[in-house]
């Protein structure tokens, strides 16, 4: 009873804020942030709604012996349930920041073009263009889970291609390309970035790209040694002998038998690349100004750090937060999934 | 063990061609006319000319990197920005950062690998349960955000060190009172990683059964810990220091941009900046070179410690 009063108050809560959105001030589909935050509010409301009335769906993933080992495996320690609370609501910002924002992120105060300390106006204060620091963390947000996670599927799927190859072809096709990556890897991969950043020039794109071209080693490593271990496995053996191809085994076969690692390996990485690229921006050739971005904001508060430190402290902590809280949800599907055990 | 020493030493030449090779490659990548590029929108096609000649940009792709290579290594290749020989520049600034990387690595063995070790043997006290809530944080903070933290707390709040340059060699006093702050920040990451490693290796090796049996001789706890353990878990210890060392090397550029410290790192990115592609090739060959070579050390002590892999 009391789970269905939360519910219902958050029920509440995203449709009064709809309600302001789109009859009030007429924000539903005129911009491409808008459709996104309004098809996510859609959805939200749509799934708040069957877990409000048609809760006996979710008894079925409930009911289910593997699905039911994992949620108990998961919510042993408190990191995992608070990882997701937390990225729950790291998410909601992101998605919704232009219907939630109280004011733009870009827009320049030119009344008041100066620095303001934290107030009830503006919760995180202003930076030296007086523009909201709240509006601007909560947009950054968009930036670092965007660029996190398009950099990671980047990086996967380049490492376990590779990883696959290696580890099926074995003998000199393995070595070949495992020396490669491991060349690729031996320089260090800030620097990596900063040479094809160098090359390509600054933008989303091109940083997506950087960040997701380095560090491959993990992801061709671990698919590496699953594909070795499952390769000599029975069903591999019936499926050649059905005559099926090397491509269908790799990906239909071998593949979804190592999705467990890889899941938890993704999640640590999207935590180190919102790093890079906080880095990256933080050094100015990453995001630029005045698009609002965490490591950009960072820059521009270590000038002013003596007289405004909420210009660095905020988005800093957003940072670590959204960082930290990748991390404990790898450390507490590491223990659910137990990739470990792969038999 | 030797013969192991000689084949890494002898896998370094592949690698620092291949690095080199893909430095340069990725260089290529630059869009229009690198002569053009580098000498922006002002240049008169005659300089433009004269720096496809200088540089052989009309040359096919291995002639250029040959001619590039030995250019490097003679010194011929100049920085278009600073107008002085690349290897130079980078020699002179070398010593910085060699001086942050050994003292922040050496501040995080020293301090990360007691407080792994007590919070190991005392599981579950306050200052195990306190230690790893801080390492947990720890390695999720970005080295340039605890420096920024850094000069906050230590140069602008109680400001008794200098918030940013280089005070001289680290034998000086002003030279360490300036190198304090950047390398600990650089080592915070290091610290916390690896002392959640060491307890949870320490942890695992005291369920092994040699150390009951060594209990139960009546061997002192000290002896236990100390050489029966320690020496054991030194060995996931020792790897997770080498996994560390990119992110450490990452860390080194952002630690000398946010204090200002006059390291190769700090050089790389200014290089970026100006778009000074000789400079950029010369100081991450440089860089990538002292990662490999950090590396190579790290495999070797490896080795000395543990003694059961046999290297073929």
């Amino acid at each position: 009873m009391k789970k269905k009063i939360i519910l219902f108050i958050l029920l509440l809560i995203q449709i009064n804020v709809n309600y302001q959105n789109w009859f009030v001030e007429a924000k539903i589909w005129s911009r491409l942030e808008y459709k996104f935050a309004t098809v996510f509010s859609i959805l939200l409301i749509f799934l708040l709604l069957l877990m409000l009335f048609k809760n006996n769906i979710f008894l079925k993933f409930k009911e289910n012996a593997l699905y039911a080992k994992m949620f108990k495996e998961f919510n042993k320690g408190y990191g995992g349930k608070i990882a997701v609370i937390i990225l729950a609501l790291i998410f909601y910002a992101a998605f919704m920041a232009p219907f939630i924002a109280p004011y733009s992120p870009t827009e320049i105060d030119y009344s008041n073009m100066t620095y303001s300390a934290p107030s009830f106006e503006h919760w995180f204060g202003t930076d030296d263009f007086g523009r909201d620091m709240f509006s601007r963390v909560l947009y950054g947000a968009r930036i670092a889970l965007g660029v996190g996670f398009a950099a990671v599927l980047v990086n996967a799927s380049l490492g376990v291609s590779l990883g696959l190859l290696a580890g099926y072809y074995g003998g000199k096709v393995d070595m070949i390309i495992m020396r490669l990556v491991e060349i690729w890897n031996s320089i260090p991969f800030i620097l990596l970035a900063l040479a094809i950043i160098s090359a390509l020039g600054t933008g989303i794109f091109n940083i997506i790209i950087a960040v997701g071209v380095t560090g491959l080693i993990n992801f061709s490593r671990l698919t590496r040694s699953i594909v070795f271990q499952i390769k000599e496995k029975e069903y591999v053996e019936a499926a050649k002998a059905l005559g099926a191809s090397d491509l269908r085994i790799l990906y239909s076969h071998i593949l979804p038998n190592s999705i467990s690692s890889l899941i938890v390996l993704s999640t640590l990485r999207i935590g180190i690349s919102i790093l890079v690229v906080a880095g990256l921006s933080f050094l100015g050739l990453g995001i630029q100004p005045p698009t609002a971005a965490w490591g950009t904001m960072l820059n521009r508060g270590q000038e002013y750090l003596i007289q405004a430190p909420w210009m660095s402290i905020f988005p800093g902590l957003a940072i670590v937060i959204t960082v930290l809280s990748f991390n404990l949800l790898g450390d507490a599907l590491r223990d659910a999934l137990d990739p470990r055990q792969l038999d | 063990m030797f013969a192991y020493i000689i084949k890494r030493l002898l896998w370094l030449i592949p690698v620092v061609i291949g690095v080199s090779l893909i430095l340069f490659g990725i260089m290529q990548l630059v869009p229009g006319n690198p002569a053009a590029v580098m000498l922006g929108t002002n240049a008169t096609p005659e300089a433009i000319e004269a720096l496809n000649e200088k540089f052989g940009f009309n040359e096919p792709f291995h002639v250029r990197y040959f001619l590039m290579l030995k250019n490097f290594l003679t010194g011929e290749l100049d920085s278009i920005y600073y107008g002085d020989q690349v290897i130079n520049i980078i020699g002179r600034r070398l010593t910085a950062t060699i001086e942050l990387g050994v003292l922040s690595l050496f501040i995080a063995v020293l301090v990360a690998i007691p407080t792994g070790v007590i919070a190991a043997v005392k599981k579950n006290s306050l200052f195990d349960l306190l230690s790893m809530f801080i390492a947990t944080i720890g390695i999720s903070v970005p080295a340039f955000f605890t420096g920024i933290i850094f000069i906050y707390i230590f140069s602008v709040y109680f400001p008794f060190l200098p918030s940013s340059g280089y005070g001289g060699r680290i034998w000086t006093l002003s030279g360490l009172r300036h190198l304090i702050l950047p390398a600990f920040a650089l080592s915070t990451v290091m610290i916390a990683s690896t002392s959640r490693i060491t307890r949870s290796s320490m942890l695992d090796i005291m369920k092994e059964d040699y150390l009951v049996t060594a209990r139960s001789k009546g061997v002192a706890e000290k002896i236990i810990i100390l050489k029966h353990a320690f020496r054991n878990a030194l060995i996931p210890i020792i790897t997770n220091i080498g996994n560390q060392l990119a992110m450490m090397f990452g860390g080194a550029i952002l630690i000398e941009s946010v204090f200002a410290w006059p390291g190769v790192g700090r050089l790389a990115v200014s290089a970026v900046e100006a778009r000074d592609q000789p400079l950029v090739f010369g100081s991450i060959l440089i860089l990538s070179i002292l990662f490999v070579l950090v590396n190579l050390l790290v495999d070797i002590i490896y080795v000395f410690i543990n003694p059961r892999i046999s290297y073929k």
